[in-house]
């Protein structure tokens, strides 16, 4: 059984709902830590990054840079000497998003191996995984999992007898959104508020202290063992023909839906099976309204869209992006100009407030969304909430954050315009009834 | 408060300056004796990285383990044990929403008010939280018990809605199951 899903589910294999995760002694049974003995012991790190280059593994934290190309950014040892570091992004707080989590709590030594090949591959000197302080049950797992990966020479001094050196710790945040962006990341594994920096320079040549620092989702860095251990081909396939993309992708379903859950399948996968099939459908009496593809930074999808296949190219092409691949189901019961207004209150209170546009722009645009839902709205509120989609559109602000608090809006407007109208046309009745008496 | 000082004294027609800033300043900072568990466990933390600095948040986190929040007089102090200034210390307190410069009570309950909790009975929940410990979010119960607050997605979108009470992540939260569900916590 273990060996089949292994075969096309190499993610969530050695997951068994319910179970305590394996450790080091079950997981070694199990296949684990292959990928770093064959990648210490017979592949230079170019090797390694080359595999997972032809892989065609795509960063799984929503952006869809491609990771082996983020690694080949990193200057040659000899070109900068020193330190080096590899850091996970484990700071999950993409509203809707769900999977890194159960990749961390449920199988540790799958992402502590996973640093080991991947930090190889860079020559790091120190890695770290920034997880979210709320992940109580993540940490502690991964903590054991590394502590036993140290005992048994896997980290630490001279791994393997390879003459590379590396150390694992697991940072706990203390909250804030922003901190899921790679450069504020770094600033807050600093020590220092977690605001963005400007880039370039990228964390490839620049990024903690100074040095070049590969920030990568928990996620992506799953892959990687698997990608070492079964080749490039082999990953590919696992699409079973369905996108360009390699590999699987952990597909999920949130709101109100029959069967909310996460799922394992191939890159590619209809939005249709993951919400008909695996998510058994809206729940009784409820019909899909709009849905987001993959968490709050994204724009709403409508049921017509639910045939495209969820990889990133497809899904940017119908004007959304997947994000980070776990759908959102908005049912007929509700009001978008609420929705929307939720969505933009989470931004608003996670802007970090380092530039204006973001600082100011997105308190104004839930104002504005909290006046028309009371049935407030005025004439030109649409059009202003209008010119926010373009004053915040990608370039103007410092980071991608508010542009991501505009794509929710923006196709929200394009597909539900009546609802925000509709608010709107109450204070003018109002007027009228005024006027006439 | 600097009412109640410029009331209390009685030759004070003239409100000066010096008296307002005076009466509004900071706590005395001498209050705060860090002890010597919590130095240890944040001269720990700076072996884990290339510079001091990055054991800000550690430290923070250490203080508020012991005291439930971060007292005003622990921030010079952390300042010292990790080698930085007191006011980047307080940047760094004041930004993140898990370190809190206010006292809790015994108990902080942090609801998810993101999208897909708010799909799933947000609201609903959140008011019978509030009807039952009379409190809004953001305030603490006049017997110290809980406090109240929002949170970002938890991360635990397909059992929503979800609330942490202090480590423990509950899902599928119903207005039914609240009163219950608040009395595990004392």
């Amino acid at each position: 059984m273990t060996a089949d899903l292994s075969e096309t589910k190499p993610l969530t294999a050695r997951i068994v709902a319910g179970r305590a995760p394996l450790n080091l002694k079950e997981y070694e049974a199990a296949g684990g830590y292959r990928a770093v003995r064959k990648a210490l012991k017979e592949l230079t790190p170019a090797d390694v990054t080359k595999a997972v280059k032809d892989a065609n593994l795509r960063g799984r934290g929503g952006a869809g840079f491609p990771t082996g190309v983020k690694w080949g950014l990193v200057p040659s040892l000899e070109k900068a000497p020193g330190s080096r570091y590899l850091v996970c992004n484990a700071d999950e707080m993409e509203p809707g998003t769900f999977k890194d989590r159960l990749l961390m709590e449920s199988d540790p030594h799958q992402l502590v191996e996973a640093m080991i090949v991947a930090g190889y591959a860079i020559q790091a000197t120190r890695s770290y995984i920034f997880l979210r302080g709320e992940y109580v049950t993540a940490a502690k797992h991964l903590n054991a999992a590394i502590a036993e990966a140290q005992s048994a020479g896997y980290l630490g001094r001279d791994i393997l007898g390879s003459g590379w050196s590396m150390d694992l710790h697991v940072h706990t945040g203390a909250g804030r959104y922003i901190c899921g962006e790679e450069t504020a990341l770094i600033n807050s594994l600093e020590g220092r508020r977690a605001n963005p920096r400007a880039k370039p320079p990228f964390p490839a040549i620049a990024g903690l202290w100074g040095r070049p620092t590969v920030v990568n989702n928990v996620e992506s860095l799953c892959n990687v063992p698997h990608i070492v251990n079964n080749g490039s081909a082999w990953f590919l396939g696992l699409n079973q023909g369905k996108s360009k993309d390699g590999g699987t992708k952990l597909y999920g379903c949130s709101g109100r839906a029959k069967r909310t859950g996460i799922w394992e399948l191939p890159i590619g996968t209809s939005a249709r099976e993951i919400l008909e099939e695996h998510a058994g459908g809206m729940k009784d009496g409820l019909k899909l309204k709009a849905w987001l593809p993959g968490g709050a930074s994204t724009d709403f999808l409508m049921p017509e869209h639910l045939d495209l296949a969820m990889d990133f190219d497809t899904i940017a092409k119908a004007g959304s992006r997947m994000g980070t691949g776990l759908l959102t189901v908005v049912d007929d019961r509700q009001n978008m100009v609420s929705v929307v207004r939720n969505l933009e209150d989470f931004f608003a209170r996670e802007s970090c407030g380092w530039c204006t546009p973001c600082r100011d722009g997105l308190p104004w645009t839930y104002k504005t969304l909290v006046a028309m839902e009371k049935g407030e709205g005025r004439p030109g509120d649409i059009e202003q909430l209008e010119k926010m989609t373009r004053f915040l559109a990608p370039g103007r602000p410092f980071c991608a954050h508010a542009p991501g608090a505009m794509e929710p809006l923006q196709s929200a407007l394009k597909f539900f315009r009546g609802e925000f109208e509709a608010t709107i046309k109450k204070i003018d009745q109002t007027t009228a009834a005024h006027a006439a008496a | 408060m600097s009412t109640a000082n410029s009331s209390s004294n009685p030759s004070a027609d003239v409100i000066k300056l010096a008296d307002l800033v005076a009466s509004a300043s900071l706590p005395p900072t001498d209050g705060y004796v860090m002890s010597d568990e919590e130095r240890h466990e944040i001269e720990e933390c700076l072996h884990h990285y290339d510079d001091n600095r990055a054991a800000s948040i550690d430290a923070l986190k250490i203080v508020q383990k012991k005291h439930g929040w971060v007292p005003d007089g622990a921030i010079a102090e952390i300042g010292k044990a990790i080698g930085i200034p007191a006011a980047d210390v307080e940047g760094v307190a004041t930004f993140y929403n898990l370190i809190f410069r206010r006292p809790v009570g015994r108990n902080v309950i942090k609801i998810c008010d993101s999208i897909s909790c708010y799909l799933t009975g947000y609201d609903e929940v959140r008011n019978a939280i509030s009807a039952h410990l009379r409190i809004n979010l953001g305030q603490t119960t006049p017997d110290n018990r809980f406090t109240l607050l929002p949170i970002c997605c938890l991360g635990a979108c397909d059992k929503g809605p979800v609330a942490m009470i202090n480590d423990d992540t509950h899902g599928n939260l119903s207005p039914d199951t609240i009163p219950a569900l608040l009395e595990q916590y004392k």
